[in-house]
């Protein structure tokens, strides 16, 4: 696992802070303006949503993943803030919403007046993510590449993005689905917060390292009057995100070129007799960026609006066009997704569609795990050359 | 490329358009001439390149721009399928359309300069070949020999057939013309648009191909083409992907690893040649 060292500067850029300053943290964040969210626990899962204060955060829970399974656990001795690895939801739901209202249309005399009520509301979207984890950053990194980084710019993710200020966390224990540190994206956070905190003692003892990202970040930070770290702090919070790499899954490093000639493999049907095309792995995926949109008009038919949506590659009408779908097969759209993920991304946004969150892994009902595939692509591939 | 001057229009808002004029091709298919509503202006486009057009209320799709009427007038040809194609159908001269765009790659007809120019379109794969065929024939000079091979359905689907006589009536224009399945009065030819490859004269090594159809008809076009001894290279294939957004957002053009709407639609054959050959792609 790899971070970037922060330049250095002759301010101090870590500081130490009691845990129950956190409340402070997001209090600064409400009162500056922002629509401040966070983890919280909600039917059983830790899922993204408002958060008012500390309170709201999930304190004591920890969570178990395997392919296919997700169970929380609350711990008595030490409780802490952010001891879970990421859940169902993704910061992706507010940066680029579900379902989106893009424009409004009214006819005019001279053709028809569109106002784009979705750069109005994003505009009044201004937003704080608490507990963004170093894969989601490499994520939302991605997705800036996706929809900002082209010739056209989707206006309404590029103002939502400005405005969202980034308290990261630091990993200090992961689940057994990631491979963030096979995939250089954690657990240690990188780049792309405003302020990034390492959970680090319990009890009496419990306090967070907050390191500065960005100017933005800084500003907040004076105002809560955190003390300058200790080398010792720091060298503890090091400690706890280098434990977290450990145990966990790990993607293959051939795996992009590998898939890349594995258009034809008999494995793609394999899977495809397993998958169920639920689509699952896709809606939660932090980087799948796949929509649609829909237009509709008022009754009189004097207005018009379009939505966009989250769409699918797994469903069939996707890849429609008159005669049918491209990819009728199921082995087909197992295909297109796998390989765009791990390898067509890098050709397309020069960086992985993965980003080793596990979340596909989690949360696919079926327990397809996507690094264990990879694994057999790459094992034939060896053996190819052997043989 | 046609900038909004708004200051910060999303890539997903259309501007409106008016039609100035529709005219009935075939039974299913029709033409439309558009002009921007609010301020008539230039509409530059490169030969190959798309627009979404916008049906008021019903959706958008995906249709490449089929000539250019001057005066910054748009020409578009469009066959009637489903639902958004239908409601194009229905508009009249004075109705509003919106129109984001021009989108995607072009036909290399600079490239292609100094060079034999061979375009085989079948169906309405003639329409995004036109402005191409437009642009050899305003600057001929340029060009070595040209060839013109069309195939449709019937000869009741033959597209733009006063264009077509016009073009054969050229001296410096060689046009084939054939269809799958002949009626009375049809003294022409009868087959698939590979079978005119063979009786056209070109230098199969100094030639630039121009291909937009069906798939199938287009990868028996590059079998025929290559046998003849032209390279992949230059070999140019249009290609069609379901588009939600023709701005590389939305995904659904994907193809391998490229995007249909940004990286094409127009393809160097050498580039897509893998991905043409497999299935579900
Ligand atoms: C780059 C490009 C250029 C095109 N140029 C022309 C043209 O000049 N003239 C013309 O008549 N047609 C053209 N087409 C095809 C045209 O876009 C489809 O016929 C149209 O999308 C059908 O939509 P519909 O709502 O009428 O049909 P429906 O069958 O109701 O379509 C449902 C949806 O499926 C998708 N779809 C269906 N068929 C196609 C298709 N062939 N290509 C892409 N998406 C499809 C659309 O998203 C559509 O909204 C072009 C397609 C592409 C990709
Ligand atoms: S493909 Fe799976 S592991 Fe990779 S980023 Fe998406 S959900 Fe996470
Ligand atoms: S979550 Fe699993 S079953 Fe569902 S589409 Fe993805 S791989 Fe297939
Ligand atoms: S049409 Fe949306 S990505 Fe190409």
């Amino acid at each position: 696992m790899t971070n970037p060292a922060k330049p250095k500067s002759s301010k101090p850029d870590a500081f130490v802070m009691d845990a129950n300053r956190l409340d402070a943290l997001i209090g600064a964040l409400a009162s500056s303006g922002h629509a401040v969210m966070g983890p919280r626990v909600a039917d059983g899962a830790v899922i993204l949503g408002p958060v008012a204060g500390a309170a709201d955060l999930p304190l004591g829970v920890t969570d178990r993943q395997e392919p296919g399974r997700y169970r929380l656990k609350t711990v008595k001795k030490d409780p802490a803030y952010f001891d879970f690895a990421v859940g169902p939801h993704t910061w992706k739901k507010f940066l680029f919403p579900p379902r989106e209202k893009l424009w409004s249309a009214e006819r005019a005399a001279k053709g028809f007046a569109v106002r784009e009520d979705g750069i109005d509301a994003a505009r009044r979207d201004k937003l704080a993510f608490v507990g963004v984890r170093a894969c989601e950053l490499a994520a939302i990194a991605a997705q800036d590449r996706v929809l900002t980084g082209g010739e056209y710019r989707s206006e309404t993710y590029a103002l939502r993005r400005e405005q969202t200020f980034i308290v990261a966390v630091n990993c200090r224990t992961s689940a057994a689905t990631c491979f963030c540190a096979s995939m250089n994206t954690g657990p240690g956070v990188g780049a792309g917060h405003d302020l990034a905190l390492t959970e680090l003692g319990g009890g009496k003892d419990h306090r967070f390292l907050v390191e500065v990202g960005s100017t933005r970040g800084e500003k907040v930070l004076m105002a809560l009057n955190a003390k300058p770290a200790k080398p010792k702090d720091v060298a503890a919070a090091r400690a706890a995100v280098a434990q977290a790499a450990k145990g966990q899954r790990k993607m293959p490093k051939s795996a992009p070129t590998v898939l890349a000639g594995a258009t034809d493999s008999p494995r793609w049907a394999d899977i495809a007799q397993r998958c169920l095309n639920c689509a699952s792995c896709t809606q939660v995926c932090p980087t799948c960026f796949c929509n649609t949109v829909t237009d509709t008009t008022t009754l009189d038919g004097s207005g018009a609006e379009r939505w966009r949506h989250w769409d699918s590659c797994f469903t069939l009408d996707f890849s429609y066009i008159h005669g049918g779908a491209i990819r009728g097969d199921g082995a087909h759209r197992y295909r297109q997704w796998m390989t765009h993920k791990l390898s067509h991304w890098f050709e397309q946004f020069g960086t992985s569609g993965c980003v080793g969150c596990g979340r596909c892994i989690t949360w696919c009902p079926v327990g397809i795990d996507i690094t264990l595939e990879a694994r057999g692509f790459v094992k034939d591939a060896k053996g190819k050359r052997k043989g | 490329m046609v900038k909004s001057t708004k200051p910060v229009p999303d890539s997903m808002t259309p501007a409106p358009f008016r039609v100035t004029a529709r005219r009935q091709d075939l039974a299913d298919t029709f033409t439309i001439e558009l002009e921007a509503a609010d301020s008539p202006r230039g509409f530059a486009f490169r030969p190959g390149q798309f627009n979404m057009l916008y049906h008021f209320g019903v959706g958008e799709v995906p249709i490449s721009i089929s000539g250019d009427a001057g005066a910054g007038k748009l020409i578009h040809t469009i066959r009637d399928v489903g639902a958004v194609t239908h409601g194009l159908s229905t508009l009249k001269k004075g109705d509003m359309v919106g129109v984001r765009g021009p989108f995607g790659s072009a036909w290399p007809v600079d490239a292609a300069e100094g060079s034999d120019v061979v375009i085989v379109a079948g169906g309405i794969g003639l329409a995004p070949l036109r402005p191409a065929i437009q642009h050899v024939l305003d600057n001929r000079d340029r060009y070595g020999r040209f060839v013109i091979l069309y195939g449709a359905r019937s000869p009741k689907d033959v597209l733009y057939l006063p264009e077509l006589q016009s073009w054969r009536g050229r001296l410096d224009t060689y046009v084939d013309v054939t269809v799958d399945h002949a009626e009375s009065g049809w003294a022409g030819n009868v087959g698939v648009v590979t079978k005119l490859i063979e009786r056209a004269n070109f230098d199969a090594t100094h030639a630039v191909a121009m291909l937009c159809g069906p798939e199938i008809m287009m990868r028996f076009t590059v079998a025929e083409l290559t046998a003849r001894g032209m390279d992949r290279g230059d070999i140019h294939v249009s290609m069609e992907r379901n588009m939600k957004c023709a701005v590389g957002h939305c995904g659904h053009c994907q193809f391998g690893p490229k995007f249909v709407c940004k990286d094409g639609p127009v393809f160097p054959y050498g580039e897509i040649e893998a991905l043409l050959k497999a299935r579900g792609v």
